[in-house]
């Protein structure tokens, strides 16, 4: 293991302090904690919205923090759901008297480790709602299983509901807007490499020079299938049409996309991906109206990248292009 | 059991986790994401440190000392599950020093249905309880403290874990790789055979 770290123990607590270093202007730390809140809080009346999960996503979640998207956001350590307490705190800082929302990814320790926090929070009379967001099309979704993951699309959900928010919706109100995300969007991942774990030391999963993951998680996790390596075009072509297929998208609708960096798949790569987007989107008569491309839910530092589409109603659109001002997402607003 | 010995279990408990740590991380990186060993002993050392700094109070308040420790340290699936189950144990043993065997199987049992309503997982499903179920079970049905039971217990507690390599994964993460996760033992399983294994040996260490 070749990491910039000091002790395996403390990375995830120093990876906190660093943010609040690096955007002071954005984010406190609260105290023994591992959450990360708004620096400028607003008053009281605003539905809180909250996510969080293990650390190793980088820019998620700390990076949401901030107008238009996230109140707090929850650290847990590196891929691993935070606890219960620690996400309690999380709620505490975003409570502004009108409930919060939590945001939780599929994962069986995060809806486990957030509900239990629910719990603590109900007990104290603080109001909570959860939109659980399962994008990850890689995934079976059956009866016999935990359903999907989420992933990548979470982003999409923070700032859309983020928006809601902000515009003074209700707490329920601002949970069914990110429902309908959630009932809009999909994604799924490859990897060309494993990422390495501090605490494991080692890769996750190895890989051969002409061979890919396919259906990753965020966690590192091996994929659902192993297959040939293939190039920008191909790969592209096999998630866009996954996702298309998966969302039932027809000829003339408008759509916002995301192609997402697992962490070690540099912006040139990304940027090649996206010129295919763009392509496919037009053959497929889709109306492409934003691309975020970038590092938005990573895992640490595996190759590979994950693409998100997400139907666009005029609501939708308006809110995923309201003004957003957070550390890892900016939007100027329109 | 007294709550001298249930202490020597959670600490017997903790140093086979250690012990067993790099096994667990592989076994979890097969079909997860390669930190069951290194999550389990964060809160194990955490649970250790916890007795040694207060006084033996009982069986109750020490079982809620550990449910709350590992709640608030391991973190992921494992830390809600133990966690919050052993709330229920403690909730279920008496508030005294003392626990006739019955009693603590019975809490045992408490136990048990408190992690099958967290998490919802039934025999079959390759996790935990595909040994926790089985061996309380049959725990419940020997009324004897004895070593044969327990020793018994743990093959049975072994095998199970085993036993989970041929089973395709249905809840949690393993749940995602479907028949890919056919091959691999439970990770969590395995922790939870070592759980029965520090039980048979914190028993053997007081009737020694």
């Amino acid at each position: 293991m070749k990491k910039i770290i000091d002790a395996v123990e403390t990375v995830v607590d120093q990876a906190l302090d660093g943010m609040v270093v690096a955007y002071p202007e954005y984010l406190v730390r609260v105290a023994q904690t591992s959450v990360l809140a708004r620096a400028n809080p607003k008053e009281a009346g605003k539905v809180g919205i909250v996510s969080g999960g293990g650390s190793g996503h980088e820019p998620a979640h700390g990076g949401y923090v901030g107008f238009g998207m996230l109140d707090a956001a929850v650290a847990g350590e590196v891929f691993t759901s935070p606890t219960p307490d620690q996400v309690y705190a999380g709620i505490k800082a975003a409570d502004h008297g009108a409930g919060v929302l939590l945001v939780v990814k599929n994962y069986t320790g995060d809806v486990m480790n957030f509900d239990i926090a629910r719990e603590l929070a109900d007990a104290d009379g603080i109001r909570t709602e959860v939109v659980l967001v399962n994008d990850d099309v890689a995934v079976q979704d059956s009866l016999y299983t935990t359903g999907r993951r989420g992933i990548a699309g979470t982003v999409f959900v923070h700032k859309i509901a983020g928006a809601a928010a902000e515009e003074g919706l209700d707490l329920a109100s601002v949970k069914a807007v990110g429902d309908a995300v959630v009932a809009n969007v999909a994604s799924m991942g490859f990897a060309l490499t494993s990422c390495t774990v501090p605490a494991n030391g080692k890769p996750t999963f190895e890989l051969g020079d002409q061979e890919m993951e396919m259906g990753i998680g965020i966690h590192g996790e091996p994929g659902i299938e192993r297959v040939p390596m293939m190039g920008a075009k191909d790969v592209t072509a096999r998630l866009f049409h996954r996702l298309v297929d998966e969302l039932s998208l027809t000829s003339g609708e408008p759509i916002a996309a995301m192609v997402n960096s697992m962490g070690a798949t540099p912006q040139l790569e990304l940027a090649i991906m996206t010129a295919h987007l763009g392509q496919l989107a037009r053959d497929g008569g889709l109306v492409l109206e934003r691309v975020l491309m970038g590092e938005f839910m990573t895992s640490l530092e595996m190759a590979g990248a994950s693409l998100t589409l997400l139907r666009l109603d005029e609501e939708r659109a308006r809110r995923l292009k309201a003004r957003a001002d957070t550390p890892a997402l900016r939007i100027v607003g329109h | 059991m007294d709550d001298t010995t249930f202490r020597q279990l959670w600490r017997r408990f903790a140093a086979l986790v250690h012990e067993h740590r790099g096994e667990l991380n592989d076994l979890d990186a097969a079909i997860g994401d390669g930190d069951h060993g290194s999550n389990m002993d964060r809160g194990l050392a955490k649970v250790v440190d916890a007795f040694d700094a207060s006084p033996e109070g009982g069986l109750r308040s020490d079982a809620k000392l550990v449910g709350m420790t590992l709640m608030s340290t391991v973190g992921g699936a494992s830390g809600a599950l133990w966690g919050s189950a052993m709330l229920k144990f403690g909730a279920s043993l008496p508030d005294e020093s003392e626990v006739s065997w019955a009693g603590f199987v019975q809490a045992l049992a408490d136990f048990v249905a408190a992690l099958a309503t967290r998490g919802g997982a039934v025999v079959g499903d390759k996790t935990m309880m595909d040994v926790f179920i089985p061996v309380t079970e049959g725990l419940v049905a020997s009324s004897a403290e004895d070593q044969t039971a327990l020793t018994q217990a743990l093959e049975q507690a072994r095998q199970a874990s085993d036993a989970t390599s041929a089973l395709v994964a249905k809840r949690g993460r393993a749940a995602y790789l479907g028949e890919r996760s056919v091959g691999h033992v439970d990770p969590g399983s395995r922790s939870s055979a070592l759980w029965f294994q520090a039980l048979l040996e914190s028993q053997a260490t007081v009737s020694a």
